[in-house]
């Protein structure tokens, strides 16, 4: 089978630092980093290709540099990596990253399942693999927990929602968003490293997916952010100290606050 | 926004003071001149901060659709063991509050058996109540509740769609969103219609909640929004407000999809979800194992709240994953955050820092946790805790 996994270089959000006086990040110096959450996603890829045949595919638009992210995946086991590169592409909004990736998913051929992370961390949206399926007009599995089975016709799935679990019986292709709770990546592997070394991913430019230049980057997105600022820096308050008792009894007023103090 | 960023090259001096205003670093300075690079996303700060006028942006306009014709408000409704979820309230809230009495705010109700939903959303706000009704939109399914959202959004031509950042809200509206090549913002935390230009400022937090966007969709419509649960303010129900409904047709087609439900399996217990707890009691490697897990349990469910944990914890087996709080678990904000042997290291951070209120208790007077910690607590987690809980139920009698 055919599987692809949509995989985001991020820049790590714990390294990141903000200016509060202009209300922006500083990104000298922070690590880019493979988007955690697609580790899952490309975990799972590896492990149904591994049990049922195929190859696994890894698809990223970003600038020449999100290469590294490919050869990460690379050194996990991916067989192959496709590099969404385009100057057109920059100033993207989910709508037009899901559709240059749904494209690409088009391009390379009889796909099976397309494997997203959850979110990535910089966006924070969730809002990708969502519209590569609309675009695609695949169904969807979101908040995948747990893949239960796959044939080369369905999947089933389940998906963890806030009061339970909902297990979905869903016809291929289709695109399915993983949590961290379906499996726990595998690390590069030996082999995977020594093909990791020579790899070159296929380029495709915005050209090359057929896309017109009112489609792609800014242009092809109908949300854009007007200003940015930071939440209010947190500073440490009043720290106690004193016997377990003494804390109990700040704590207690400051947790129960109008509940009556006896 | 299609559009162009122009330096004035014959004004600019090349003052640099457009490179401090840009939040996405597309400016610079070559040979004393300002140049814009394709990361430029047209905001116009650096126009603002220009002492010399030498920028201007030139707005290409035309190719969006249509942006007559759309007016009101929609909601979503989500229905959680058949009543409104609290979140849809919430919106419903939410919805009046942007209106400011001058939208109509329309719940859509997408489901099988209408029974007295429709008054309830009515008495929280909602104008009118738009009814899909059909026995195969027993469940939450994508692909019809899909088909629905879009086909009472072609019909109706809201000018704002609302959802809730659930699981359910952030599976639909993308869907949605795409089918009907329009904006849409995730999990936002505050809305507001700009008065001049009548549009929908999304704000939310990004990038681990270091940083807050206000995103417009400016070029088409409905501008589409889901929002964070919790966040906003449902209003007293008003018994005296009269309900309308009306039917949107829904048809078999519309129905089918790719995908079948199962089976459901509620959660154990009737413990609410990390995401929507009002005070989060957290347990960190200062727990030392599982079996210390219950004292928190009881203070939670003292403080009507819900027990989280650390990455630490979860790694060692101590408390499921579903309960991280953290980068690679779950965002969250309550109104009351307690870290109990926890050290605060950024990544735990992130996923918290937005809480109204933080706690925190450690034996280490210099765990980084008391640098963010609004009330900080130097002491042994095992006897402080205890005490605590003692203390609460002294207390209540
Ligand atoms: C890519 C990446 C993603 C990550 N994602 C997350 C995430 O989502 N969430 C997360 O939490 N972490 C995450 N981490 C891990 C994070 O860096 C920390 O390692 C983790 O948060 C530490 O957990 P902790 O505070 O419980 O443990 P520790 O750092 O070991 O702290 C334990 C604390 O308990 C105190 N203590 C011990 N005994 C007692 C006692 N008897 N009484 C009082 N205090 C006591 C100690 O003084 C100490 O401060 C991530 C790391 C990486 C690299
Ligand atoms: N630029 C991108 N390239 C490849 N995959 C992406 C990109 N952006 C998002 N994704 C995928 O979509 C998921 C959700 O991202 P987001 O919608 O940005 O939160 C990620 O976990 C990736 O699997």
């Amino acid at each position: 089978m055919k599987f692809v996994v949509a995989v985001k270089q991020v820049p790590d959000t714990a390294e990141v630092r903000i200016d509060h006086e202009k209300g922006t990040l500083i990104r000298d110096g922070v690590p880019s980093i493979l988007n955690p959450f697609d580790t899952y996603a490309l975990e799972e890829a590896l492990r149904w290709r591994d049990s049922l045949g195929g190859t696994v595919t890894v698809i990223t638009m970003g600038p020449p540099q999100a290469e590294a992210v490919l050869t990460e995946a690379i050194s996990m086991g991916a067989d192959e990596g496709i590099l969404l590169t385009d100057r057109a592409f920059a100033g993207s909004d989910t709508r037009a990253t899901s559709q240059a990736i749904a494209e690409a998913v088009r391009k390379v051929g009889a796909v099976d399942v397309v494997f997203c992370g959850k979110q990535a961390i910089d966006g924070d949206t969730a809002q990708t693999g969502p519209g590569v399926a609309a675009s695609l007009d695949w169904p969807q599995v979101t908040f995948v927990g747990r893949v239960r089975e796959m044939t080369e016709e369905h999947v089933i799935c389940e998906r963890y929602v806030e009061n339970g679990v909902q297990v979905l019986d869903t016809r291929l292709p289709a695109v399915l968003t993983i949590l961290k709770d379906a499996n726990t990546p595998r690390v590069p592997s030996l082999r995977g490293k020594m093909k990791a070394r020579t790899f070159k991913p296929v380029l495709w430019s915005a050209a090359d997916l057929g896309l017109s230049p009112e489609e792609t980057g800014l242009s092809g997105s109908p949300t854009r952010v007007v200003t940015t600022a930071t939440p209010e820096a947190r500073h440490g308050g009043e720290i106690h100290r004193g016997t377990p008792e003494e804390l109990a009894v700040i704590m207690a007023d400051l947790l129960l606050g109008k509940e009556a103090r006896s | 926004m299609t559009g162009r960023l122009e330096i004035i090259r014959e004004k600019c001096v090349g003052c640099g003071a457009c490179l401090r205003s840009c939040p996405v670093d597309a400016l610079s300075i070559v040979e004393k001149k300002a140049v814009v690079s394709d990361a430029c996303n047209l905001c116009g700060m650096c126009i603002k901060s220009c002492p010399v006028d030498a920028i201007v942006l030139h707005h290409v306009t035309g190719g969006g659709a249509g942006l007559e014709g759309y007016s009101g408000i929609m909601v979503a409704v989500e229905l959680r063991d058949g009543r409104p979820d609290r979140s849809t309230l919430e919106l419903l809230g939410e919805a009046r509050r942007l209106s400011g009495g001058a939208r109509r705010v329309t719940a859509l109700l997408i489901c099988a058996e209408p029974g007295d939903i429709p008054s309830e959303l009515t008495r929280y706000g909602a104008d009118r109540v738009l009814a899909a009704v059909h026995p195969g939109l027993e469940h939450y399914l994508t692909e019809p509740f899909t088909a629905v959202l879009a086909a009472a959004i072609r019909a109706d031509k809201p000018e704002i769609v609302l959802a809730a950042a659930t699981t359910q809200g952030r599976d639909l509206m993308p869907r949605v969103a795409k089918t009907l090549e329009t904006g849409l913002t995730a999990d936002c935390t505050e809305l507001r219609i700009d008065p001049d230009t009548n549009q929908l400022m999304q704000t939310r937090p990004a990038f681990g909640g270091n940083i807050m966007a206000t995103i417009v969709c400016d070029r088409t419509r409905p501008q589409m929004s889901t929002v964070r649960p919790g966040v906003m303010k449902r209003l007293e129900p008003d018994d005296s407000r009269r309900v309308l409904v009306e039917r949107l047709p829904v048809d078999d087609g519309m129905v089918a999809g790719r995908s079948t439900l199962l089976e459901f399996i509620p959660s154990v217990g009737n413990e609410i979800d990390l995401t929507e707890s009002e005070v989060i009691v957290s347990g960190g490697r200062g727990m030392k194992g599982p079996e210390n897990y219950g004292m928190l349990h009881e203070l939670a469910e003292l403080l009507g709240g819900s027990v989280g944990a650390s990455r630490a914890a979860v790694d060692s087996g101590w408390i499921p994953y579903p309960r991280q709080v953290g980068q690679t678990g779950k965002t969250v904000q309550p109104r009351k955050y307690i870290a109990v042997g926890i050290s605060g290291a950024v990544q735990h951070r992130v996923g918290m820092q937005s809480s109204d209120e933080i706690f925190a208790v450690n034996r280490d007077p210099d765990a980084p946790v008391f640098t963010f910690a609004n009330h900080g607590f130097v002491g042994d987690l095992f006897e402080v805790i205890p005490a605590l809980i003692n203390e609460i139920k002294r207390r209540r009698g």
